[in-house]
């Protein structure tokens, strides 16, 4: 099957020196939700950059589908949408003009171009907003313009460089709803996030880079698997004055009614609520100290750290 | 070659109607910023120069002073306007990185270097109109060579509005973007025969003039309007048109090359 995305040996050295990115390598699966991590610095915004052509690479082949940035750059463009990191749209003109005017950068004649636009921003929740000069939005808003923009052609690949930063919880949610829906109905969907409980919940596969090289690639549920060790925190019915001994289970008095427990690879959670209950501790609620996808992201990026270090 | 990358190809023909409509609601509706100034300077200058100060010039090349002003400031208008509309839209587009919504989407550098273009005629074109209409409260125009008239002002603001694109891709503050406007066209145009014949310059300072490329756009308009023209038509118009080559083939270059927008 054609990849949606396919980056072989793709680097880039900047005017300055800077090489962003190292003979990367990368597929993107159609229908795929795929997450795309790194630190800052790490080089996710040049790749966004080199895909959506804004930035040129210095080596390396990218295509989208079938088509090669290269050899086909107008029908690569004509598979993707971008929604970037920073607003990038004209500040003063009207909300429904962007978006048909984007159509029509993507030859829909003018007709189709506003129909289309009505379509997003009926989608969006903007509908209301669409004789409102741009600038004159919320944060928030001007997030969904963004999205609505880079659907009103309505690509096979769309790339959302930190798409809920500066959102609200509920707008969040509702924007991963929508994203999610949109992934159901076969849109490809790559996403950057700082929010790593987002591409927790929303991705299916993952690529972390670092330093331009890829340092994992592999499913969710693959990566997460990886987590050796988890912290969960439980909350108490009640006051207790001491830490519980319970053999082979580590425990920390979070507060007077709550427990810090670490659960080791093929450590059962079972046994450590049939141990509390034996002891006449009862658990009301229980959750994860940190996120799961955090732990690894922290580790791997720090074990990435420290190979280049003693390399 | 893809049918999409030919500029004539229908997509690529809704993408340039798109950037031109852009480009004139923009100009439009800002329109005190853009065409209300032009015609406010243009009444000055013909109350000044054409009807106070001129009464007391004789007449210039055969015609009242009044006459002979006019065509030369419609085209003073034409240049500071149309190159103003591309400078500034384009400048603006990469200030805001709105330029980066047509480099994402499958639009030739052809079509979107023409859609500019066409943008800034468009202003050039609407002021000239205007001007034209409010100098006739002060004379009367005629209408010697249609053909050269159209050509002159059509290829100057084609020229004009490729030199404010080029100023674009180079500017980085808004500053760039009035310096080439305030220090190299205003000085130009104001020396490029719009007040004056060449008749009135000593023979040192005529073949100076020569080297000035406004003078030919004004003369050959001038020609166009009243048939009077103090250097040859024919050379004036070909000097326009391969001042104009010369400036697509630059503008074009650094578009697609990506200066100031793409590393």
């Amino acid at each position: 099957m054609t990849a949606a995305l396919q980056l072989s040996g793709v680097s880039k050295t900047y005017n300055s020196g800077v090489r962003a990115l190292d003979n990367l390598d990368l597929t993107v699966e159609p229908g795929d939700f795929f997450a795309l991590l790194g630190p800052n610095g790490a080089g996710k915004s040049t790749t966004i950059g080199i895909v959506s052509s804004l930035v040129k690479k210095t080596h390396g082949s990218v295509s989208i589908f079938e088509f090669d940035l290269d050899k086909d750059l107008t029908e690569a463009k004509r598979q993707l949408g971008v929604v970037p990191q920073e607003f990038n749209f004209g500040q003063f003109e009207k909300v429904i003009d962007i978006l048909a005017t984007q159509g029509g950068y993507y030859g829909l004649p003018r007709k189709r171009a506003y129909d289309q636009a009505e379509k997003y921003l009926h989608q969006l929740g903007l509908w209301d907003k669409r004789n409102e000069q741009a600038r004159l939005l919320s944060g928030g808003m001007k997030r969904r313009l963004m999205v609505a923009r880079a659907l009103v052609h309505e690509p096979r690949l769309l790339i959302l460089d930190e798409p809920t930063a500066g959102v609200d919880i509920e707008l969040r949610r509702s924007m991963w709803d929508y994203l999610t829906k949109l992934n159901q109905q076969g849109t490809t969907i790559i996403l950057t996030t700082h929010y790593l409980e987002e591409a927790e919940s929303l991705c299916r596969n993952i690529a972390i880079i670092d330093h331009g090289r890829v340092v994992e690639n592999t499913s969710m549920r693959s990566l997460l698997s990886k987590l050796q060790q988890e912290t969960f925190v439980l909350d108490l019915d009640k006051a207790i004055g001491t830490t519980p001994q319970l053999d082979s289970y580590a425990f920390k008095l979070a507060s007077s009614q709550s427990l810090e427990v670490e659960i080791k690879r093929g450590q059962h959670l079972n046994e450590v609520f049939a141990m509390l209950s034996q002891q006449g501790i009862q658990v009301l609620s229980m959750r994860n100290k940190t996120n799961r996808l955090e732990e690894l992201f922290v580790r791997l990026v720090e074990k990435n750290l420290n190979e280049g270090a003693s390399a | 070659m893809s049918q999409y990358e030919s500029v004539f190809a229908a997509s690529n023909r809704v993408a340039l109607a798109t950037i031109v409509v852009k480009e004139i609601r923009r100009f439009t509706r800002i329109w005190v910023q853009t065409l209300l100034p032009p015609a406010i300077t243009m009444t000055l200058y013909f109350v000044i120069f054409g009807n106070l100060v001129g009464r007391s010039i004789s007449d210039m090349g055969g015609y009242s002073y009044m006459q002979f002003i006019v065509p030369g400031l419609i085209m003073m208008a034409v240049i500071t306007n149309s190159y103003a509309n591309v400078v500034s839209s384009f400048f603006g587009a990469k200030f805001q990185r709105s330029i980066e919504e047509m480099l994402v989407a499958p639009v030739p550098h052809a079509t979107i270097l023409a859609g500019f273009v066409l943008g800034g005629v468009a202003r050039g074109l609407l002021v000239a109109v205007i001007v034209t209409l409010v100098s006739l409260f002060f004379t009367q125009l005629s209408l010697h060579n249609v053909f050269v008239m159209v050509y002159s002002v059509l290829i100057t603001a084609i020229l004009f509005s490729l030199g404010g694109f080029i100023n674009a891709v180079f500017a980085k503050t808004f500053d760039d973007v009035s310096l080439v406007p305030t220090f190299i066209l205003t000085p130009l145009t104001y020396l490029g025969g719009v007040f004056y014949s060449m008749d009135v310059l000593s023979p040192f300072w005529q073949s100076v003039s020569l080297l000035n490329p406004i003078v030919y756009m004004v003369n050959a308009f001038r020609y166009g309007v009243l048939g009077h023209s103090d250097v040859n038509v024919f050379l004036s118009l070909l000097v326009m048109t391969v001042f104009t080559a010369g400036a697509y083939v630059v503008a074009y270059k650094l578009l697609k090359s990506g200066t100031g927008m793409r590393e």
